[in-house]
């Protein structure tokens, strides 16, 4: 996994609450083992069906064509666990999310891709969340994981949290089968004891074969 | 550790069902703080199969436990009669990539032509695959489906799934534990759906997240087998990763005789030890949420997210009965949706019906909708669809006579996947139409570019077909 130690990029301001997967990453009809993953980010928010450009959406706007950060409210990435919809923001260079709360799966699709997902706040987020509509895009924020802080244009740094374990795993970039693979004397052991404990979780057969 | 079955009960803390399944799962502690949980079934379906497999193999990494590892082509296939893997141009290459990645890997695979082939979390349970007290993963938000046999089951991501594929195990922080309770008989024509719905309406969309739910109650204990897994399978709507209910008789009576179920005196063994899968009675849990069933209509929802909801004889809500927060996604609703503040559900015109999908699309499911339909004739102008969960159930309906009866009242009888669900097969609605489907989500675009969809049980959904409208189904038949 690519390791994440600092991003620095456009903040584009997303208000809304509850984003989920089928906005994010939507199933396309030209859809193949190599997707587009570029074009696939909020397809149908950004795209007609003529493929004509959408003016309104955020990462339509002139100053957030190239955004790298993107801010938004709680629950992103709610519902479908596709990973689709974490590889189509880094296929945009979207390397950070803020939000005020991530869903659960996706936030572990983050995770092991190497996109920071921080979570500020309420009150915290709303200040951010002002601040980047205000800068509208005029400068890019930087984001440093080492030191927890968000700095850049119109305020002062905002330092943010997040649990060592997974800050560490972003910084150095750790493959997460790796990671467990350290553990697999573990695995085996406790095949060998459930084997005994509860025999039939460890075989699965078809008893018409 | 796997012998926590021999501690002596009085030295032990009350623990919940899911603390003892949980427990007994874990193989050990990650350097990250995860916990590393045995996964005792797997189960890939085609859009993600590929990436994984491609992945491991560039790591040359082996699928650990391919013998727990089994694969269902279904978001994919198309649900024409007479259907094969190229019917669905954009499916060719994701079923024939699971494929060769199974036969490479030596992992059972239940392709399009199987006599088994169905949605993953349709056939896993009816083959026997899920059993009470086992873990299982599936690279799909709804894998907790299985709950409702009282596995412990996790939705996951593709990176997750390679994960697994290579070690056996989930690497997971500990997730808080939530009950809900479901209390009082329910009326007729109310299913599980319809509570799940009212649940969602009332926790909100990130009403579990973080959370494990365990169902429990009178009107749980009462509910089939079938309806219970549509409860957990929407357990996510409510951002929940798992959800499951306790095994009783009738999941053991449900269970025996499946084929990938033990047999004999293993089978007699695994019974003694689901017999005490319970939650201990003083065991504390971080939230407790009960619901009383006995009041509840037939519900619907009538926004873009599942938990924008009224009871089916209800109203879009006024922006002023909405919290404040949640007012702007409301008016954006509104809009996607094409209704008013104020305007009954029942009666606004629908131009297409879908019943099917992991969450309703089970033998009693069909049997409910068939009764409704039966001797009617849908609306027309309307085109509605009937698609089984699997080809088992689609073949049980058969020898039911089920698809006579639909056929005869207009409807279309598919072959069993995903289908119009998620739109992944090429089934969907067309820009504006208004779809009252029994699937899972309502989501902007997910059954269609412009598609409006309200999600409802399966006896409001043929209720609605019948009626080219809305409908409450108990004013249909009566109550």
């Amino acid at each position: 996994m690519q390791p994440f130690t600092t991003h620095t990029g456009i903040a584009a301001p997303l208000l809304v609450d509850d984003m989920n997967t089928d906005q994010i990453a939507p199933f396309l009809p030209s859809r193949s083992l190599k997707d587009d993953y570029k074009v696939m980010l909020f397809h149908r928010q950004r795209f007609r069906e003529d493929g004509s450009e959408i003016a309104g959406f955020v990462l339509n706007k002139p100053q957030f064509r190239n955004a790298g950060i993107l801010v938004t409210g709680n629950n992103f990435g709610a519902g479908s666990s596709r990973e689709s919809a974490v590889w189509s923001m880094l296929a945009n260079n979207i390397r950070v999310i803020v939000a005020k709360s991530f869903a659960d799966i996706y936030r572990e699709n983050c995770l092991q891709n190497g996109l920071l997902p921080i979570v500020l706040d309420p009150a915290v987020a709303d200040g951010f969340i002002a601040r980047v509509v205000t800068v509208d895009g005029a400068a890019p924020f930087t984001v440093d994981l080492a030191s927890q802080r968000i700095s850049g244009p119109g305020g002062a740094d905002v330092s943010f949290e997040i649990p060592a374990a997974d800050r560490t795993r972003l910084l150095e970039g750790l493959d997460d089968i790796g990671m467990t693979m350290k553990h697999a004397e573990d695995i085996v052991n406790w095949e060998k004891e459930a084997a005994l404990a509860q025999p039939w979780l460890q075989q699965a057969a078809d008893c018409r074969r | 550790m796997p012998s926590n079955n021999v501690m002596p009960r009085s030295n032990v803390v009350p623990r919940t069902l899911f603390d003892k399944i949980w427990d007994f799962h874990r193989v050990g502690q990650r350097a990250d703080g995860r916990d590393l949980l045995y996964i005792d079934r797997h189960v890939l379906h085609e859009l993600h199969a590929h990436h994984a497999f491609a992945q491991l193999e560039k790591q040359q990494r082996p699928v650990r436990r391919a013998d727990l590892t089994f694969a269902v082509q279904d978001h994919t296939v198309a649900t024409k009669p007479g259907r094969d893997e190229t019917t669905n141009p954009s499916g060719t290459a994701f079923i024939k990539a699971m494929r060769e990645g199974c036969r490479k890997n030596g992992i059972r695979l239940f392709d399009v032509d199987d006599r088994e082939q169905g949605i993953c979390h349709v056939v896993a349970p009816e083959l026997g695959v899920v059993l009470p007290g086992a873990t299982h993963a599936v690279p799909d938000s709804h894998a907790s489906t299985v709950g409702g046999l009282g596995a412990l089951a996790f939705g996951c991501g593709t990176t997750e799934l390679g994960h697994i594929l290579a070690t056996q195990v989930i690497a997971m922080k500990r997730p808080k534990r939530m009950r809900v309770r479901l209390d009082g008989g329910l009326g007729r024509h109310v299913s599980a759906k319809d509570i799940a719905l009212r649940l969602i309406a009332e926790l909100g969309v990130a009403g579990a997240r973080g959370f494990v739910v365990e169902y429990a109650g009178s009107a749980m204990a009462a509910m089939p087998i079938e309806q219970r897994m549509t409860l957990c399978n929407l357990n996510i709507e409510m951002g929940g990763r798992s959800g499951f209910v306790a095994p009783d008789d009738k999941t053991f009576a449900w269970l025996e005789g499946r084929p990938y179920v033990p047999q004999r005196e293993m089978w007699d063994r695994a019974l003694a030890h689901w017999r005490t899968l319970k939650t201990d009675g003083e065991a504390a849990f971080d939230r407790e949420v009960t619901l009383d069933c006995a009041a509840l209509e037939p519900q619907i929802t009538w926004g873009t997210d599942p938990s924008q909801v009224v009871g089916i004889s209800g109203k879009v809500p006024e922006p002023a009965a909405i919290e404040s927060g949640r007012r702007a996604a409301a008016e954006s609703a509104f809009a996607y949706m094409g209704v008013s503040p104020g305007t009954p559900l029942a009666g606004l015109p629908v131009h297409r019906v879908f019943i099917g999908s992991c969450t309703n699309s089970r033998l009693p499911d069909l049997e409910v909708a068939a009764t409704i339909v039966k001797g009617r004739r849908v609306a027309d102008g309307v085109f509605a669809m009937v698609v089984p969960g699997s080809s088992s159930v689609k073949r049980e309906a058969e020898a039911a006579g089920l698809d006579r009866i639909f056929r005869d009242a207009g409807f279309l009888w598919g072959e069993s996947g995903c289908s119009m669900c998620a739109g992944g097969n090429g089934d969907r609605g067309e820009p504006g139409e208004r779809i009252v489907s029994t699937t899972n989500r309502n989501f902007e675009n997910r059954q269609g570019p412009k598609v409006r969809t309200h999600l409802a049980s399966p006896a409001t959904a043929a209720a609605s077909a019948i009626a080219g409208r809305i409908a409450d189904v108990r004013q249909l038949v009566g109550n």
